[in-house]
């Protein structure tokens, strides 16, 4: 056994897996609330990534480089993937509450298609490479040869959203309406929460993680293109289910467990298969455990 | 009328803000240039104070039409009667099956090519119709299975010199095999799951096929593969589109008839019943297992028959025909066409496939209009163009003189 190899596939897997689990955050809210896969959630981060990239762009090409860029792209990707988000929900599923539960995924799917070509056609179909905008810390150089810096970033930045998450979910009046929402909304609204707003509410933060998901990414792969937001957005859905759709601890560990398992089945068996692995996980779990592993399984009602 | 134009102002400036940084800007990192294109701005505040205008009253009368359904006093359309109509029905499918027999001899090569790509969506769309619009399964994988299709004769043709007829069935048995196989586990799942599953299932399948090397030839593909062959006749290539188009055609009929006549039976009523309600149908006695799975491996069935077509017609295939964005067109089509509707199906994939061919400047489009026709079509027609028609039985005699007599 090869530990060091072992320790660089475990770290990997880590930084991957919190990334799934910032967007599966979006899927797992989405899904609480109105039992609705948002198909294009995946393309909402594509988006985030692409604002980060235009606003770092302008920047480093008129002279801004450092951590200031850094931030001020962050901003600029979650207030437009939230206005996305918003406006994604207002339009294409708020319409369709009530109907059958087959159509607002077949608005989703024609949504995110739209999405991504709406960013083809405006853009570019090519990739492009985006900055590195995080730095090299000094502090971590004794152990940058095992985790650099933005592994680091990433995994701080992860906690430090789901802390402030699960505290605005738990403790603020805000998420008790959410909670009460996702429970009954009829009754929910009878107690006078304005369930409209909230739904929107949950978009708007699901969005904004996906954005920050989507600068982090960028800038650790370097590159960006219309595309990389469907296969992200479908694997962030795997670690959603796998974790139990709708609990958000659960997004947090389906994360980690489809990172590591693509990892090391990328570093143990074939990096060629490394998607088949996530979907197989996704196919495997959803025949064996379809509630997930926190998820609680909804007994059906007649 | 000043509110409407308050609102109409509201939506522009918003989606301006929206699109400002995606379409005004372009950035190109590697040589330090920004181009700024602040005149597509303009179009887009133009375009969506209008396009607001539209959704608002669009919404308005879909709800005010809703309420006038509820009300049951829901007016029969004239087209509506017509295709309830049978002697109409068999004389304009009678004109229709007239034209399609003559159309390669009076059009060229290029347009009987275009119009067999045409007619493999139609064969798609039908056998997607089965499982999403009949049965209520969606499908998001459903390309994998023409891939079998497809791949099935590239390989039994390359390694086996096996000709285009005796593979024919062989390649939609197997697509069938296959929806057995796939259909199997994921029996239990609900709709949402099941499109993710099926999803799942379609990238492994592409995966795959990428890097399999050793059997599917991978990335490159397999090229000469034979076209379908005649008693050995030598047809040249315009002799051969012809005689695909026929084949074509009569595999169209045949999938036509078939379905048809599946709606209609015991089992493709007990698709719909599930469709409607699965707990309902599984009360009445239904098995929902053998259902489900014959809803699956039927759509699977076609596919691969005209997976093993596409193959023969295009002599050459290579994983990139199998992908998610291919599943995604079938989709459009049976739903811009109409969920269980076999004449919408059809025109819809005729209006699909042939009209990004004939505008070409507009190809580029393509994808973006399919997303956004998906969208609109869910929110204004969630039943298609033309909407399925359900056999309805009346009741013969006088209902009120029986009750009374009783």
């Amino acid at each position: 056994m090869d530990w060091s190899y072992f320790l660089e596939l475990f770290l990997s897997g880590l930084t991957r897996g919190s990334i799934y689990a910032l967007i599966a955050l979006g899927y797992t809210m989405v899904y609480g609330i109105i039992q609705l896969i948002n198909f294009a959630h995946g393309e909402i981060y594509m988006i985030g990534a692409f604002v980060a990239l235009i606003v770092a762009g302008i920047c480093t090409i008129y002279g801004f480089t450092g951590v200031s860029v850094l931030i001020l792209a962050a901003i600029a990707a979650v207030i437009y993937s939230s206005a996305y988000g918003y406006t994604l929900e207002k339009i294409a599923y708020r319409p369709l509450r009530g109907a059958p539960r087959l159509s607002p995924l077949i608005s989703a799917i024609g949504m995110s298609i739209f999405l991504q070509n709406y960013v083809l056609l405006v853009q570019t179909p090519d990739f492009l490479p985006f900055p590195n905008l995080i730095p090299d810390f000094a502090f971590m150089e004794p152990v940058a040869h095992i985790i650099g810096s933005p592994e680091l970033v990433i995994l701080v930045t992860t906690v430090v959203t789901m802390i402030l998450l699960t505290l605005l979910i738990k403790k603020t009046k805000v998420g008790k309406a959410m909670r009460a929402t996702q429970q009954d909304m009829s009754m929910a609204r009878l107690v006078g929460i304005n369930v409209d707003r909230i739904i929107s509410l949950t978009f708007v933060i699901g969005s904004s993680l996906a954005a920050i998901g989507g600068v982090l990414v960028a800038s650790y792969i370097g590159q960006v293109n219309f595309f990389i937001g469907f296969l992200a957005g479908v694997k962030a859905f795997t670690a959603a289910v796998l974790g139990g759709i709708g609990s958000i601890p659960g997004a947090v560990i389906g994360g980690l467990v489809l990172g590591w398992t693509e990892s090391f089945a990328a570093g143990y068996v074939s990096s060629d298969y490394e998607d088949v692995f996530a979907f197989g996980l996704l196919v495997l779990i959803l025949i064996l455990r379809p509630a997930g592993i926190l998820g609680k399984a909804r007994k059906q009602k007649v | 009328m000043l509110q409407e134009l308050k609102q109409s102002l509201i939506a522009s400036a918003w989606f301006v803000f929206l699109t400002f940084p995606l379409l005004a800007v372009r950035v190109n990192t590697t040589e330090q240039l920004v181009e700024w294109r602040l005149m597509n701005m303009l179009w887009v505040a133009l375009a969506t104070f209008f396009l607001s205008y539209l959704w608002r009253h669009a919404l308005a009368r879909k709800q005010a039409r809703t309420k006038v359904a509820e009300d049951g006093s829901e007016k029969q359309s004239r087209t509506r009667l017509l295709m309830e109509d049978m002697s109409f029905r068999y004389k304009a499918m009678g004109v229709l099956l007239v034209f399609a027999l003559v159309f390669p001899l009076i059009f060229d090569s290029y347009q009987v090519n275009i119009m067999n790509l045409a007619l493999i969506y139609v064969v798609l769309g039908l056998g997607l119709n089965i499982s999403v619009g009949l049965a209520g399964l969606l499908d998001l994988g459903y390309i994998a299975f023409f891939g079998v299709g497809a791949y099935s004769y590239g390989l039994l043709n390359h390694h086996f010199d096996l000709g285009f007829w005796a593979v024919l069935p062989v390649g939609g048995i197997l697509g069938c095999l296959f929806g057995v196989v796939l259909g199997f586990p994921i029996l239990r799942l609900r709709g949402d799951y099941l499109a993710i599953v099926t999803l799942g299932f379609g990238m492994i399948f592409q995966i795959v096929l990428q890097n399999w090397s050793d059997f599917t030839m991978g990335m490159a593909g397999i090229s000469k593969i034979d076209y379908p062959g005649l008693f050995g006749m030598d047809m040249g290539i315009p002799g051969t589109i012809k005689y695909i188009y026929y084949i074509m055609l009569a595999l169209v009929v045949f999938t036509i008839l078939v379905t048809m006549r599946l709606r209609n039976s015991r089992i493709g009523r007990a698709w719909i019943a599930l469709r409607e309600d699965e707990i309902a149908c599984v009360a009445m006695g239904i098995d929902m297992a053998r259902t489900k799975l014959s809803a699956y491996a039927l759509g699977a069935f076609w596919a691969g028959m005209i997976g093993v077509l596409f193959a023969a017609k295009q002599a050459y295939i290579n994983p990139a025909s199998f992908g998610f964005m291919e599943s995604a067109i079938v989709l459009s089509i049976v739903v811009l066409g109409g969920m269980g509707s076999i004449l919408g199906v059809i025109l819809g994939a005729f209006i699909l496939i042939l009209l990004p061919e004939y505008l070409r400047a507009f190809a580029e489009y393509r994808m973006l209009a399919f997303g956004a026709a998906m969208v609109l079509m869910m929110i204004f027609r969630p039943q298609g163009l033309i909407s399925n028609i359900r056999q309805k039985y009346e009741y013969q005699g006088n209902l009120k003189e029986e009750t009374d007599n009783g």
